[in-house]
């Protein structure tokens, strides 16, 4: 993509927040809701003499998104340290991975603007989080609630061109996220972050422009605008004959605009070396083996299947493949109901519109899925109808009940016993005899529909309208 | 029973077999700490609740309860570990009022086995140092001699072991600071394999190379302190899940056909006290005696060892003292207006002020040798001839079963001799160094006299988990050993 | 002799205040240490990994198991100064 003759160049820092239970390196909480320091203990405090130890469901978690990720999972990964002072880092270094990291040479695919992209991962390397500051002025106070909770860091190659595709990436690794069920994805609470690497050059220019990073990014609305921001910036200074200085800017999303964070005097020497208090993390064949057996079906091959298992169009196999949940709503919904248009048409239309008005997950919809499949097989099976269907649903919305039981008390099965339609029939026919006779005699066309609506009404809709056809196709003769 | 004199193993037993209270046998050495300790310096804080704790395992044992196999032990604590609820600080400033909500492990080990704590031991600033000058409690003086220093830096340990202040003590040991005071100060002092003993709650000095040790006045009582405080723990990644053998109940002196191990290098080491080398000679002739074998080995690495030590450790405690910051705990510098202050000049302020002389030297040093430019030349390459030292080790330990050597170039030094010039006092460390770089366990065993009367160690060494091979030799030692029966003038 | 100019930055990323009695000491100190400490460069160490860890140990990794033994209370009552159970530090920006 050119932008009045260059090009961009982006890459992107993911941090993962991995959704353990406890921290990084000791047994403390990871709970968001915790009281100030409530989720602390002497390790994350980084009192004296404490000793890291590896949480084994962050090493799963990790190992698990970096096979998804169509990354390498090195047998022998190092923990080292990176040296530096800061309030929020309570050990004066943040346990990190620097030159062997747990993932390596991965790629990501997704689709922008109907075309395929696919982006290198470079690495994914685990660290511990840091605590939280919070500035009042005069002074900051610190809690290191956060201080140790397991992050990986996800770090894509820059193979990405546009902010369009910047956003649909960092879209695409949420969605890997989430559906590994590894991270909550919340970009508001910070369990996701993403870290933008922007430079321009020349359209054909080999060469790499300075690139700036750009933080404080929390929406993937912002990745894009940040990213397009930054990219009119860097030609606009580039055009007046300046220079791009390497720095960190930050996203100032009330001003649309990114702006310079005070610059460090001299670049960091954050004095990298394997941790001794931590061994190597060797993974074995087996394991790597069996965390790729435990992996769910990822978006893009579920959504393939949607469409040639399921024969279901290619905007409704993507639409329901956004969340893990919704496919998984839409896949037990689909076995109860043996209708597979069917079940996609009632999650995207009516189960979406409530949940949106609702503001609720899919999870929290108070129609299960096996309940809807039921409603659904029941309008198949004739003993609704597909407008009764409507009302039935409301019922179940409201109340949570199983269709059967709405239908019961709210009377609505659908009349198919053809003596009690043909009574109806009857009656509606008698009471529009002239109606009757206009039909008949030809002299007006166009009739049968008044008929049909008559008796339904009479019915009040339970009437099955397959058979008010056909009856009335009889007496109308 | 003379209880002054009494060993970790009879103390224990009369204790169990109510022969004697706890409480007895904590009020008598409190009084010793309370008449001797002025002297020495020894003690940095005491357990105000010592007899109340004596009390309680009274009460236990009262009720028929089993309170563990050092029953009413008191013992010191050198203060690098954590005692929950009582002052910790590493011998620093910078950890002047720091009290630790939780007890490093082999304290727990200690307590859960029946130790009553009389108090915490004086020690070289985060251990560094070879003397105990460095630390900001003062200077602790050698009960031999009381101008001498005790060694370091678990010097406090020694010093209160050697003039029985307390029946046994715990010291930590980086590059010698177990095994260097203990030869010192006459006591049996033992440094077990790196991954023996949890490093929980043990203030860091260098993590590769730092381990806990008993420093006691017995082979015997080092064999059964050792084995309470061994094991893995689920708090130490770095513990070894091995099994603790029962080292004290298999203690077997006899010496037939066993291996002893002399390293070529050391016998020609520059500068050795013609006292310390009488001793080893002794050592050797006595070991001989008792049917041992006598074979000489080769570690061509070993003049390396101090510098790799010092590169390794620096390193390793410039990052691991870093978290010493005026922010969580432990001193913090004044400022008029904080609101005004700088972050880089709190940070500075409080670390130039809270740190002494030797710790900041070493920071320096380890910050200088992991910084960009540098890192390979200093770090990476101790790391590599720190492999190479072992293996030397691993193929010296293929041809003997133990190596036997000085612990020290010569007997205890006076104090404020080598304070001002660190490089000397580095180089002393020679024969201990290589023991920490390798993760062996080592140990020191009073066996000579100086002319002067200064109690001289002689240092066994053993492969990794060996622990007992170099225990059974320094219990033949000990049965023949000219420091027995000896005792600092003070007591 | 290691120059003011290092000993300067060695002391700020080490965050130590030094006086210029003691940076003096240091360039001296430091540069006849490390002068001794450089013989190591005369060992052979082709393709020799650097050792962290001297024995062999087996990996433990940790359950996933919460443990909420200290309270917030407990775990900021060393602090040098607080509000409430914050820590409390000099404005950082």
């Amino acid at each position: 993509m050119s932008y009045r003759g260059y090009e961009a160049v982006i890459g992107i820092e993911i941090h993962v927040q991995l959704s353990t239970k406890t921290k990084m390196f000791c047994a403390d909480s990871t709970s968001f809701d915790a009281g100030d320091n409530e989720n602390t203990s002497p390790v994350s405090v980084g009192m004296p003499g404490t000793l890291p130890v590896v949480n084994s469901k962050a090493i799963e978690y990790s190992i698990k998104t970096g096979l998804a990720l169509g990354c390498d999972i090195r047998k022998k990964s190092i923990f080292a340290r990176k040296n530096y002072f800061y309030p929020d880092l309570p050990k004066g270094y943040q346990i990190s991975q620097y030159d062997q990291p747990i993932c390596e040479n991965g790629s990501v695919t997704f689709t922008v603007d109907g075309k395929e992209k696919t982006v290198s991962i470079t690495r994914a390397h685990m660290e511990e989080d840091a605590g939280k500051s919070t500035h009042f002025g005069e002074y900051t106070l610190i809690n290191y609630n956060r201080s140790g909770i397991p992050l990986l860091e996800v770090v894509s190659g820059p193979d990405i061109r546009s902010p369009a595709e910047a956003a649909e990436y960092a879209r695409t690794i949420r969605q890997i996220v989430r559906y590994l069920d590894v991270c909550d994805g919340n970009l508001e609470e910070g369990s996701l972050r993403c870290d933008c690497n922007v430079s321009v050059r020349k359209l054909g220019d080999p060469q790499f422009g300075t690139r700036v990073e750009i933080k404080n990014i929390n929406s993937f609305r912002f990745v894009e605008k940040a990213i397009e921001y930054e990219i009119e910036r860097q030609i606009d200074e580039v055009e007046r004959g300046g220079k791009i200085i390497q720095e960190t800017r930050l996203w100032d999303p009330d001003k649309n605009r990114t702006f310079s964070m005070r610059s460090k005097e001299d670049a960091q020497d954050y004095r990298y070396f394997a941790d001794p208090d931590l061994l190597p993390i060797i993974v074995t064949d087996s394991m790597i083996e069996k965390f790729r057996q435990e992996l769910p079906e990822l978006p893009i091959a579920r959504a393939k299947r949607f469409e040639t298992e399921h024969a279901l169009p290619a905007y409704d196999a993507s639409v329901l493949t956004i969340e893990k949940d919704v496919a998984d709503y839409y896949e037990e919904t689909a076995k109860g109901a043996g209708n597979f248009k069917a079940s996609s048409n009632w999650i995207m239309t009516e189960l979406m519109r409530e949940l949106n008005s609702a503001g609720k997950n899919i999870k929290d919809s108070p129609i299960k899925p096996e309940q809807l499949g039921r409603m659904i097989a029941l309008i198949d099976k004739g003993s609704i109808s597909g407008k009764i269907a409507k009302t039935v649903f409301q019922g179940m919305w409201d109340s949570g009940k199983d269709p059967e039981v709405i239908i019961k008390e709210k009377g609505l099965v659908q009349i198919s016993d053809a003596a009690a339609i043909e009574k109806i029939v009857d009656d509606v026919l008698a009471a529009n005899a002239q109606v009757v006779d206009d039909h008949r005699s030809g002299r007006k066309k166009n009739l049968f529909g008044f008929f049909v609506g008559a008796v339904m009404k009479a019915s009040k809709g339970q009437a099955n309208p397959d058979m008010v056809n056909k009856i009335l196709q009889e007496k109308l003769k | 029973m003379d209880l002054t004199f009494a060993t970790i193993c009879e103390i224990a037993e009369a204790v169990k077999t109510k022969k004697i209270s706890a409480k007895e046998v904590v009020v008598h050495f409190q009084k010793r700490i309370e008449s001797l300790d002025g002297k020495l310096n020894a003690f940095t804080s005491r357990n105000e609740n010592a007899v109340k704790d004596a009390e309680m395992l009274d009460a236990r044992i009262a009720r028929g309860e089993d309170v563990g196999a050092l029953a009413g032990v008191p013992f010191g604590i050198k203060e690098m570990f954590c005692t929950k609820g009582q002052k910790t600080t590493a011998g620093s400033k910078i950890l002047e009022n720091f009290v630790p909500p939780y007890d490093a492990t082999a304290v727990a080990r200690l307590k859960n086995a029946g130790v009553v704590v009389l108090g915490k031991l004086n020690q070289d600033e985060f251990a560094m140092g070879s003397s105990n000058e460095t630390s900001f409690h003062g200077a602790v003086r050698n009960p031999w001699d009381l101008d001498r220093v005790p060694g370091g830096s678990s010097g406090g340990s020694a010093a209160a072991q050697s003039a029985r202040l307390v029946v046994g003590t715990l010291g930590t040991d980086t590059g010698g600071s177990i095994r260097q005071p203990a030869s010192f100060c006459g006591i049996v002092g033992v440094k077990p394999t790196y991954g023996r003993v949890s490093r929980y709650g043990m203030v860091a000095y260098a993590s590769s190379l730092d381990q806990a040790g008993p420093m006691v006045s017995s082979v015997k009582d080092a064999a059964l302190t050792l084995e309470v405080i061994s094991g893995f723990d689920p708090q130490d990644g770095t513990t070894s899940r091995k099994q603790v053998p029962q080292w004290s109940q298999n203690l077997n002196s006899n010496m037939k056909g066993l291996k002893v191990g002399l390293v070529k290098e050391y016998l020609t080491a520059e500068g050795l006290d013609s006292d310390v080398q009488k001793t080893v000679e002794n050592a050797v002739n006595e070991l001989k005696k008792m049917g041992a074998e006598i074979v000489e080995v080769s570690v061509p690495l070993t003049e390396y060892a101090v510098p790799v030590y010092y590169l390794v450790a620096a390193s390793e405690a410039s990052s691991n003292l870093s978290r010493y910051d005026g922010v969580k705990y432990g001193f913090r510098a004044e400022f008029k207006n904080l609101s005004a202050v700088d972050l880089a000049e709190f940070y500075s302020q409080t670390r130039g002020q809270g740190f002494g002389a030797e710790v900041k030297r070493r920071i320096m040093l380890g910050t200088y040798c992991l910084s960009s430019g540098y890192y390979d030349a200093y770090y990476t390459k101790a790391g590599q001839v720190r492999r190479l030292i072992m293996e030397e080790y691993l193929a010296a330990f293929r041809q003997c079963d133990v190596i036997l050597s000085p612990v020290t170039t010569a007997p205890a030094f006076k104090i404020g001799e080598r304070i001002s010039d660190p490089l000397t006092m580095y180089l002393n460390d020679i024969f201990t160094t290589s023991t920490n770089l390798a993760g062996l366990p080592g140990m020191s065993v009073p066996f000579g006299m100086s002319k002067d009367g200064l109690p001289i160690g002689v240092q066994l060494t053993a492969a990794h988990f060996e622990e007992q091979k170099m225990l059974n030799v320094a219990s033949a030692l000990e049965s023949v050993s000219t420091v027995k029966g000896k005792h600092p003038h003070v007591v | 002799m290691i120059d003011k100019k290092t000993i300067e930055h060695i002391a700020k990323l080490a965050r130590l205040h030094v006086t210029e009695d003691e940076a003096q000491e240091y360039s001296t100190q430091l540069a006849k240490a490390l002068g001794h400490f450089e013989k190591i460069s005369k060992v052979n160490t082709d393709g020799v990994e650097p050792m962290i860890t001297p024995t062999e140990i087996e990996a433990y990794w940790r359950e996933d198991v919460v443990k909420q033994d200290f309270s917030a209370e407990e775990m900021t009552s060393n602090a040098p100064a607080k509000a409430g159970n914050l820590f409390q530090v000099p404005p950082v920006v």
